[in-house]
Order: structure tokens, then sequence, then C-alpha cells
């Protein structure tokens, strides 16, 4: 089974349903399949997330295709899927690094799958690495100015 | 000035850390070549042509003498004893070793600096009026709204990896100073129907390949809204910018594509969700930024026209005299001068500064302006708070140092980007062409006669010379392997911003002395006696002036 980061520790990926493209899953609610436990759904980069807005409270997992990391699209859709309320897993897939973990967590992402080998257990390290924040965000619901 | 408390240290000092890991992870070869370029671009190193070049963050162009000193001395023990000013207020160093940034951010951080989000795709340094709180033509001071954007714009977590680079400027005078309408977001303090001010907001500016002049998106904003806006602006454009296209994936092409009415509709969507939610500015907060811009300790002192003994002075010392008009500007409290430090004397890079330059201003600063000094996006350093009794002690130490030459706002004055000399994107060399124009226009009477007039030279479509908003725009070309510079006229900075017009067939190197000399004898032959150099341009237009620099020779 992959080894993946989730929840802030390097864990066997326990994920064991089907995780479809946002097309299959369209047609999977046409169908009356999805949504359910056992289907998840991947965002590409230009798939906002309001294309699934009305299913979120169903969707168990959430994957964020990242097929390069310079693509910072989904750094945006994790932040609007946590704004509308969703509270599943999001997960980072693809071809983002280890040097975007901190920022991909403060935007709602809590789940690693990267392309390739990384040395997980030293890539937690880039989970944190700051003791503060300026910004209002997934992990801290009020800026620092509302705080100091 | 804004003085870190113990959370904002903690975050640079976090942030060197941080870097200091990651170069070494990069040199233990952990990391790739195209996997370190973000993180080091957005700790403000880039691999140029002959070095590594560290662009060090000038928030919006505020330095304290200890800050400058520390300058000072970086750049002679990690560097060549120089810096440059940038057109975005920062300062450049052309010869640090990669090894060594860690270090040399260790440093900046002692005395509350970094290089963070200089460079790459992602909010850079925000810019505003050189002369904020002691312009006598300002609303309001713009430091603290640039210190908030400051703070939510470093590390935002959502906006680090845009499609393109993202600049602001802020200005709340009623000249703009600070090419608002350049900008990727412009913000202008603007009263309302009811006098309240608040912000007009204009997006899509940009120079670059494309230059476009920003488009109102928001007419008045209220103050608190400011962070929760910009976050909408930027989340459209985190997601609908383009990517396919570096030079297509700046917002100007985002709203031009969109059309403003679509791109201001989206934004407002995203806005609803995010107004008056935690992001909204409270007063404390508002007021705790202007609490570190105060009015320093004035003396009541005459106004310089009722000062006999400065206007005796003034009489008598013509070359003194000189420099008071041509580099001092009037400060918003009598008996102060605005002192503007040229960078431009001949035979220097435009905006350079030596390290005992930079440790002279700092001694001049402490003893006659309050221990700060400014950067000005024209490439030049402020004191913005000198009493008129001190103006002639300040004028012959900065004599002394090469740093009076009153040439500000003339044709000398040039806005010139390092080019081809050292930056790897440039298509040409810009100094000798600005070194070239300065030896050809050294005569001050004759400079002074011409009046007003921006010259800007960039080294390629990047446009780090604002080549587009000069008067005068030159833009080095590359013609089959040859360096080759183009000419426009008719830009503009200002309210009615504007942006150049090309002149015809670019240039050689040589011949650009004579092409300049061209243009002034046709503005200086068909101008009216108030009109100076761009509004001959505008009521003339440019067939004049083409006619001139095209005209075979008998």
């Amino acid at each position: 089974m992959p080894r993946i980061i989730k929840d802030g520790a390097v864990i066997e990926d326990s994920w064991k349903g089907r995780l479809l493209d946002l097309e299959s899953y369209n047609n999977a609610v046409a169908s009356g399949e999805a949504p359910a436990a056992d289907i998840a759904v991947q965002l590409e980069p230009g798939e906002e997330p309001a294309a699934i807005e009305g299913d979120l409270h169903a969707i168990p997992m959430v994957a964020i295709h990242f097929p390069v990391f310079t693509d910072g699209r989904g750094f945006s859709y994790a932040r609007e899927l946590r704004q509308r309320g969703y509270s599943g897993e999001i997960r980072a897939v693809g071809g983002f690094i280890r040097d975007q973990l901190a920022y991909l967590a403060r935007c709602g992402v809590n789940a690693y799958a990267f392309d390739g080998n990384v040395d997980l257990d030293a890539a937690l390290a880039s989970l944190g690495g700051f003791s503060d924040h300026y910004q209002a965000d997934v992990l801290q619901s009020e800026p620092l100015f509302r705080r100091r | 000035m804004y003085v870190y408390d113990q959370i904002d240290q903690r975050i640079i000092d976090d942030r060197v850390e941080q870097y200091r890991d990651q170069t070494r992870r990069y040199l233990a070869g952990e990391i790739s070549d195209a996997e370190f370029l973000p993180l080091r671009l957005q700790n403000g190193l880039y691999v140029q042509r002959l070095a590594p070049m560290l662009r060090i963050a000038v928030p919006y162009g505020m330095l304290s003498t200890r800050q400058l000193r520390k300058l000072a001395q970086i750049s002679r023990d990690y560097d060549k004893g120089y810096g440059h000013i940038s057109t975005r207020q920062n300062m450049q160093l052309n010869w640090p070793l990669l090894e060594d940034v860690p270090d040399i951010l260790a440093e900046l951080a002692s005395v509350e600096m970094h290089a963070v989000q200089t460079s790459g795709n992602c909010i850079r340094n925000t810019t505003t009026d050189q002369f904020a709180g002691v312009a006598p033509d300002e609303l309001e001071d713009p430091r603290p709204w640039c210190e908030i954007i400051r703070q939510w714009s470093t590390f935002h977590p959502e906006f680090a990896f845009l499609p393109r680079k993202f600049k602001i400027a802020v200005c709340a005078s009623e000249t703009d100073r600070a090419a608002i309408h350049a900008h990727d977001i412009g913000l202008e303090l603007v009263p309302n129907a009811s006098g309240e001010l608040g912000f007009k907001v204009l997006a899509g500016g940009g120079l670059g390949r494309t230059p476009v002049i920003g488009q109102v998106i928001c007419e008045w904003l209220e103050k608190k809204h400011l962070l929760s806006y910009l976050e909408s602006i930027l989340r459209v454009y985190n997601q609908l910018g383009r990517r396919d296209n570096k030079y297509k994936a700046r917002i100007k092409i985002l709203v031009k594509a969109m059309g403003v009415d679509a791109f201001r509709e989206r934004v407002e969507q995203e806005w609803q969700a995010l107004k008056d939610g935690p992001t909204t500015l409270t007063d404390a907060e508002i007021e705790r930024a202007k609490s570190y811009f105060t009015q320093p300790d004035y003396q009541t002192l005459p106004a310089d026209a009722d000062n006999t003994a400065l206007q005796a002075l003034l009489s008598e010392n013509t070359v003194f005299a000189r420099w008071y008009q041509r580099n001092t500007l009037p400060h918003r409290v009598d008996g102060y001068r605005i002192v503007n430090i040229s960078l431009k004397a001949t035979g220097y890079a435009p905006g350079d500064v030596s390290d005992t330059q930079m440790e002279t201003v700092a001694d001049l600063a402490d003893a006659y302006s309050f221990g700060e000094v400014r950067t000005t996006h024209q490439q030049n350093l402020v004191l913005a708070d000198v009493a008129s009794d001190d103006l002639l002690a300040v004028w012959e130490k900065l004599s002394a140092m090469g740093l009076a030459t009153p040439n500000i706002g003339h044709l000398t004055d040039i806005i010139c980007c390092p080019g081809g000399d050292y930056c790897s994107l440039a298509n040409a060399k810009s100094i000798p062409v600005a070194e070239a124009i300065q030896e050809r226009f050294d005569n001050l009477d004759y400079l002074y006669d011409l009046g007003p007039i921006d010259l800007n030279i960039s080294g390629c479509m990047n446009a780090c010379g604002h080549h587009h908003i000069g008067h005068i725009g030159v833009l080095g070309v590359d013609k089959k392997g040859a360096e080759f510079y183009q000419v426009s006229l008719g830009g503009h900075q200002g309210k009615d911003a504007s942006l150049g017009k090309i002149l015809g067939p670019s240039f050689e190197q040589d011949a650009m002395p004579g092409v300049i000399e061209k243009l002034l004898e046709t503005y200086v032959e068909l101008r009216t006696d108030e009109e100076q150099f761009l509004d001959t341009y505008r009521r003339v237009g440019i067939d004049p002036f083409k006619e001139r620099v095209y005209a075979q020779d008998h």
C-alpha cells in the first residue's frame, strides 16, 4: 500500500474507494451512483470547486491534482472547498513539492500523495517551521492583527 | 516608521532558517534546479549573467539609518561595495554568492529587513509616494496602508504560486508619484460624496511586453474592506489568469480578455464570501499601523520666504541655489524641505550607490532628518525632513560625495534598468546609453531650459526601466544578434497617465545621443512659453519629431 502524509503523520494510504475525474463523477451523479461514501473526485487545474458544490456534504475525499508544482490554482481550490464548508479529506496529488506543504496545509489540504520518490518522514518538517502567520487561514481563523 | 514586534521578528527569523535549510538541501542535491528556482526567487535571489543578484526589500521605500548602514556593510562584506536602487524602491546587490545568501538574510533580519517576495510569481513589494507624510498635496499618509498590505501579502498561503508576478502601488496625494496606473493593482485614497476617504481600486495596469493603463474596478471601497477585497481580486486572478504563456499571464491580460465589467462582477462574487469575515480590518489595527507613522518632533521655523539668512545665502551662492531649486522640494511644514539625493551623476550607473555614500547619507539623516531615508522608484534617495537652515551643510556633504548633481526631474535624471551589463534577460545594454546621454547633455543651463523631462531606459521588454511611461522612452531590442534601441514618446506616469508611442525604426547605440538631441531641438522650436516637453508633444503629436529624426542628411 502506498504511503502518504495525512493529518501530520506518515501513514499507509487506507483509501479503498474509487477516485473519479470530474467528468466520470458527473456521469456517476447522473446515473445515481454518486455521491457515495466510496466515491472521491479529483479536480484538475481549471476545474473549480463550484462544479461539485452541491455534493460536498457527501463526498468523502476531494483530490486536487498538481500536474506541475508551479501551477498554484489548487491552493485557491482547497481554500474555496473549506470556505464552502467541506470537512472531508482534501488530498494534494501529483507534482507538488515538499516546500509547499505548509502553504497547502494552511489552504485546507490535509493529505499529500506525492508523485515519485519523496522522503516523507523528512518532508514532515516542511509542514511547520513558522511560529506564526499574518493571515487568517484554514488552520487559524483569525488573522494576526486580531490576536496581537 | 514601522518597528517589528517579537512576532514580526520571529516570522522573519523563521524564514531565514527555512531558506538556510532549502539552500543546504539544494547544495546537497536534494532539490532540483527547477524546484529551487521559485524558492530562491521568493527570497530575492536571481541567477544573472555574471553572478547571482540579490534583491533586498525596502518596504515602500522606508529605511532607518541603522538599516542603511547594514546595507552598506553587507555590500562591502558580501559584494563589491555598492548597491543599486530598483524601480520598485528595492536595493539590489550584483555579486553575492549563492552560498552566502542565508547569512546575508540573517544579517538583514537583525535590522528588521529581508528579501521576501522581491521576485517570483507572487505579491511583490508594495510601493508608494517617496514623499509620503511630508508632501503638501497629501490627503492621508499612505504608509500605514502599505504596511497593512505588506503584512497581509507576506507568506500568504494562497498566492505564492500565481500565474505571474503581482505588483501593488498606493497613492494618497493629488499628484500620483507612485505610477499606480501601471500596476497590477493601483490603490488611490479618494473621498466619497460625504468626504470620507476610501480606496479607488484599479486593476490590470502594467508595463512589460503589453503595456496597459489600469482600469477602475471599484470607485470607492471602505477602508476596512481593503484586505478582503484585495484577496478577492487575487483569488480570481490565481484561478483564471493564464498559465500557458508567461507573456500573457499578468492580470492585465485577464482583465482585457474578460472585459472589465465581467472581471469586476467575478471579484464582487468572490468578495461576497469574504466580506465582513475575519480579514476585515479592525479600527485597532488601523490605529496600530498609523501609530508608527506619526509626525517627528518638528521645530517652529520661519517659512523659507521669510528666512532672511537663507534668502541671502541663495542669492550669494548660485551653485547652492541651483541645487536648492532643483533637488529640494516644499515640505508640508514651514521651514523644512524635502531633499532629493541624486544617484544620477554622469559616469555612474543610474541608481548605483556605494557603501561610503550609504554611510554618508545615514550620517546626514541622523544629524538632519530624524534618522530616516527613503528610496524612490526614480532610483534616487530622499531625506524627507531637513530644516532649511541645515540645507547648506547637507549640500556641502552631499557634494563632497558626488550626491548633489542638481538634475532631479530633468533629462539626465534617467530611470534605467541594469540592462545587458548585468541582467540575463536583457536584449541590450542600457547603462552605456544612459551615460552617453548624460555626457552629451551636461550643460545645466540647457538642461534647465528644457524643463522637466522623464527619460526612461529599459534593456528589454520586461520594462524594468519603465520606458513606456517616460516622456522619452528607450527600449533595447535585439535585431539579428545586434543591440538596437527603439524610442517612444509621450509616456507619462501621473493621474493622466499615458503610454509612449513608438517613434519609428530603432537606432544603433552610437546614434542615441544624436537622436535625443534632435527630439529636444524639435521640442524647443515648437514649444510655447509655458509648455513642458509632454505638453508640446500632446499638442503637436509625434509627426514633427519623427520627421526631424528620420530626415535624410543633406
